[in-house]
């Protein structure tokens, strides 16, 4: 670097003014002087501009609209919500379906990354070459693009909910009309509006079985430091993975049978005009899911090829040398550290993968963009407070996932002795 | 002397070299050759595809994708293909695949946007000559490559934009409201990536600066800037910088859009740069401090030449992010490739259930085709530096 300081040419007692800002340091504090000189300039003109083009449009600043009535209906809403509630309330709606998203992209995005990922180094070369077109082809087509594919050209020609004849008449059966969607299983419909699914609904008593899960998470962990002392301090190791699995999701089961099976499906049904009951996942959240999974994962692919790549040869070599199984070979010892050339760069992707949600606005999906930057921006016009308070969210969004991940990242670094 | 003796035996032993002896040389049996399921294309298959059961499960699944993604494709691109016509009606058919017609009446508008067809040679001229400046520069070896880059950087712009928009020299004027289609992509791109050089200089040296002012001024836009989505900035420059500027001084929405494009890919720019930068020895900046060079001939002189070298496969991939990025200007309303097609889609002429996959395929390859390209350009290029270190 370049942080050296020459030589001090000043002559001793000259303090004259050219030798004076010939000086580093001097010239250091002028530049920065003018730096902020320049940016309170800018940033004054800006200001003063946006009072006065405020002021001649009449509008208030400030975020007074945040309690007003919104007067319109957001698609899918997790939280209580109807055309009557306020600005502020359709702005958490957006968030939530921001952070539902991305949450779930994440995930169906990492299983899908590493599935391709392990694809592309298989020894099978058919399976390879699978790999390698996704990888090629989702990461060098836009992602926006192929939201339009998802929702316009996959999603929305599908099948309506009531079959048509080819005249566009509605196809009927002693005055009924006959269902057009794909059924998958029973109760699993696809249709143009969205997939249907069967509702779990929670009847007394399926509390004790939240209550159970949590009792087997806990007693896995128990049982998981209990086996590493053992370990430590024997050498005698534990199927904890095994036991924490049953544990997990056995108890729960048993809890759901010694209840007298408290939980029951509701399945959707045909009605006259629609399909009632169930859960429903609308086209839009699908084809912003697709999208997201599909564009990512193929980068999530190329990382945790990279990072498996990364673990010297040796080490694979080391661990056959001591008689390691390729399980073992891979769970103890490439895996662990292949993690650390992969967290970093999985985490921008998951950064990524939340900021390009935002694109659901294309495809009108409600999230936090679509919702507040688009529809309470044009309807209140609160360009800035809008505007400012979406980047923000985003801001504390990535902020917190790269702290977290940098905690993360610490924990799992090489721990030199 | 030992060791000398031991091997003597071995050497002598080589029936060639050994001594003539009453019994004639040994010598050894040809090689049988390799067992057939070893060589060949069945041994490629047995080594590649059926190494072991799991293997060869694998394989029929893979097969059994392939069977089930390729002949659809191949069906639905050429042969239930509607080829001619001068409306959807043959591909309002039941069954058919894509409807290429589409694509055929609506070419020119998918590449000029709505540019008066009478002026579309200049188009066409600006893309010659931005093409002649580009081919030299990816050529590794090219001579003069500086100059070619500083006269792309500073004369094309303005060539460019004189000879699209028009307003004199004889040329009539065309607004940019006109302008779209793949045309309009690669202006986003191409200036985004053109515009974020400065920036990105500016941001990484500033964040590399001793000066605590100047280095907290470029950390805090860098951060801030890839910490949100490109379209918040995109809807930012939309509908904000409007109230920014001065009363009756206003932006052209293109070029609104440009400039936030420009900010964006600056800040990830200076990333990139700042990368190269501290890849750059140590020795490097002292050599230059102790030949007596200012900051700014240390840095342009010594530092950033073998600093940018170093990361162009990098700028290579952020001008990929970019291509594919550009797309997203549809949002706020500036008819790019991909927005031209999204609003011929809605064509009550062109009505038919396959024509937007059509659209959206044709887009697909060109964005493919550029993007695949310029990846496969940089990963070329990362070879051939590293091979270049090797030495």
């Amino acid at each position: 670097m370049a942080t050296m300081s020459k030589p001090d040419r000043t002559p001793k007692g000259g303090n004259d003014f050219l030798s004076m800002i010939n000086r580093r340091e001097v010239r250091e504090v002028i530049y920065q002087i003018i730096i902020v000189v320049v940016l309170a300039a800018f940033f004054w003109m800006i200001v003063t501009n946006t009072i006065n083009n405020l002021q001649k449009q009449n509008i208030a600043s400030g975020f007074g609209f945040w309690d007003e009535i919104a007067g319109f209906d957001i698609s899918q809403t997790l939280i209580d919500y109807t055309a009557r509630s306020s600005y502020g309330r359709a702005f958490w709606v957006g968030l939530l379906n921001t952070v539902v998203v991305s949450a779930i992209g994440i995930v169906l995005a990492t299983l899908v990354g590493f599935t391709m990922g392990m694809a592309r180094l298989s020894s099978n070369w058919l399976i390879a070459r699978i790999g390698t077109v996704y990888v090629e082809i989702a990461r060098n087509v836009p992602l926006l693009l192929q939201l339009l594919v998802w929702y316009f050209a996959v999603l929305k020609p599908l099948p309506e909910v009531f079959r048509r004849d080819a005249a566009g008449n509605f196809v009927t059966v002693d005055g009924k009309r006959v269902s057009g969607s794909i059924e998958f299983f029973n109760g699993v419909l696809l249709n143009n509006r969205g997939l249907y699914m069967p509702r779990p609904e929670w009847k007394d008593g399926s509390l004790m079985m939240l209550w159970a899960l949590l009792a087997g998470i806990a007693a896995s962990i128990l049982i998981a430091i209990w086996a590493r002392r053992r370990q430590m301090a024997t050498g005698q190791r534990f199927p904890v993975f095994l036991t924490s699995l049953a544990l997990i999701v056995l108890l729960p089961i048993a809890t759901f049978f010694l209840m007298g099976r408290p939980v029951t499906l509701e399945y959707p049904v045909l009605g006259r005009f629609n399909l009632g009951g169930g859960l429903v996942v609308q086209p839009e959240f699908m084809a912003l899911l697709l999208g997201l999974v599909f564009y990512t994962g193929a980068y999530i692919a190329e990382i945790v090829r990279a990072g498996i790549q990364g673990v010297g040869k040796g080490q694979k070599e080391a661990a056959r040398a001591l008689g390691l199984s390729t399980g073992q070979m891979l769970r103890l010892v490439v895996i662990p550290q292949a993690m650390r050339i992969i967290i970093p760069p999985l985490t921008s992707q998951y950064l990524n993968l939340t900021k390009n949600s935002s694109l659901a606005v294309a495809i009108g999906y409600p999230d936090l963009v679509a919702v507040f930057a688009g529809t309470v921006l044009n309807q209140t016009g609160q360009a800035i407070e809008v505007i400012f308070i979406t980047m923000l969210v985003y801001l504390t969004l990535s902020l917190t996932t790269s702290l977290f991940m940098n905690w993360f990242n610490a924990r799992m670094a090489l721990v030199e002795r | 002397m030992q060791q000398r003796d031991r091997t003597t035996p071995a050497v002598q032993g080589v029936p060639v070299a050994g001594p003539a002896t009453s019994s004639a040389p040994h010598v050894p049996s040809p090689a049988l050759p390799p067992p057939r399921s070893e060589v060949g294309v069945m041994g490629w298959l047995k080594h590649n595809l059926f190494s072991s059961w799991q293997n060869a499960l694998l394989t029929v699944f893979g097969i059994w994708i392939i069977y089930k993604v390729v002949p659809p494709a191949i069906d639905w691109t050429i042969f239930s293909a509607v080829w001619s016509g001068n409306d959807a009606g043959p591909c309002r058919v039941e069954g058919v695949g894509a409807c290429w017609p589409f694509v055929q009446a609506k070419f020119a508008q998918f590449i000029y946007g709505r540019y008066p067809d009478a002026e579309r040679w200049r188009v066409n001229l600006t893309f010659a000559i931005a093409l002649s400046v580009l081919i030299p520069l990816i050529i590794p070896r090219f001579p003069g490559k500086r100059y070619i880059a500083l006269f792309g950087l500073l004369v094309v712009p303005v060539v460019g934009s004189t000879l699209l928009s028009g307003g004199t020299l004889g040329l009539q004027h065309v607004p940019t409201e006109l302008w779209g289609g793949l045309m309009v992509s690669l202006i986003v791109a191409s200036v985004g990536i053109a515009g974020s050089f400065p920036v990105g200089i500016v941001l990484a040296l500033g964040r590399r600066s001793r000066m605590p002012i100047a280095r907290w001024a470029s950390i805090l836009f860098i951060e801030f800037v890839r910490a949100v989505p490109l379209i918040t900035i995109l809807f930012m420059s939309s509908v904000m910088l409007p109230l920014f500027l001065p009363d009756g001084v206003s932006f052209d929405k293109l070029l609104r859009a440009l400039i936030a494009v420009m900010l964006f890919s600056g800040a990830y720019m200076a990333e990139t740069i700042r990368g190269g930068l501290q890849a750059i020895p140590r020795g490097q900046f002292e050599a230059a401090d102790a030949l007596g060079l200012g900051y700014a001939q240390k840095m342009g002189l010594i530092v950033l030449p073998q600093a940018l070298k170093l990361v162009i496969p990098g700028i290579c991939n952020s001008f990929v992010g970019l291509a594919k990025d550009t797309s997203l200007v549809l949002i706020i309303g500036i008819f790019d490739l991909l927005g031209i097609i999204q609003l011929n889609l809605t064509d009550a002429k062109w009505f038919a259930p396959n024509v937007p996959m059509t659209g959206y395929v044709f887009a697909a390859l060109i964005f493919w085709t550029i993007c695949f390209g310029i990846s496969r350009y940089s990963s070329w290029l990362e070879r051939r530096l590293a091979a270049g270190e090797q030495r």
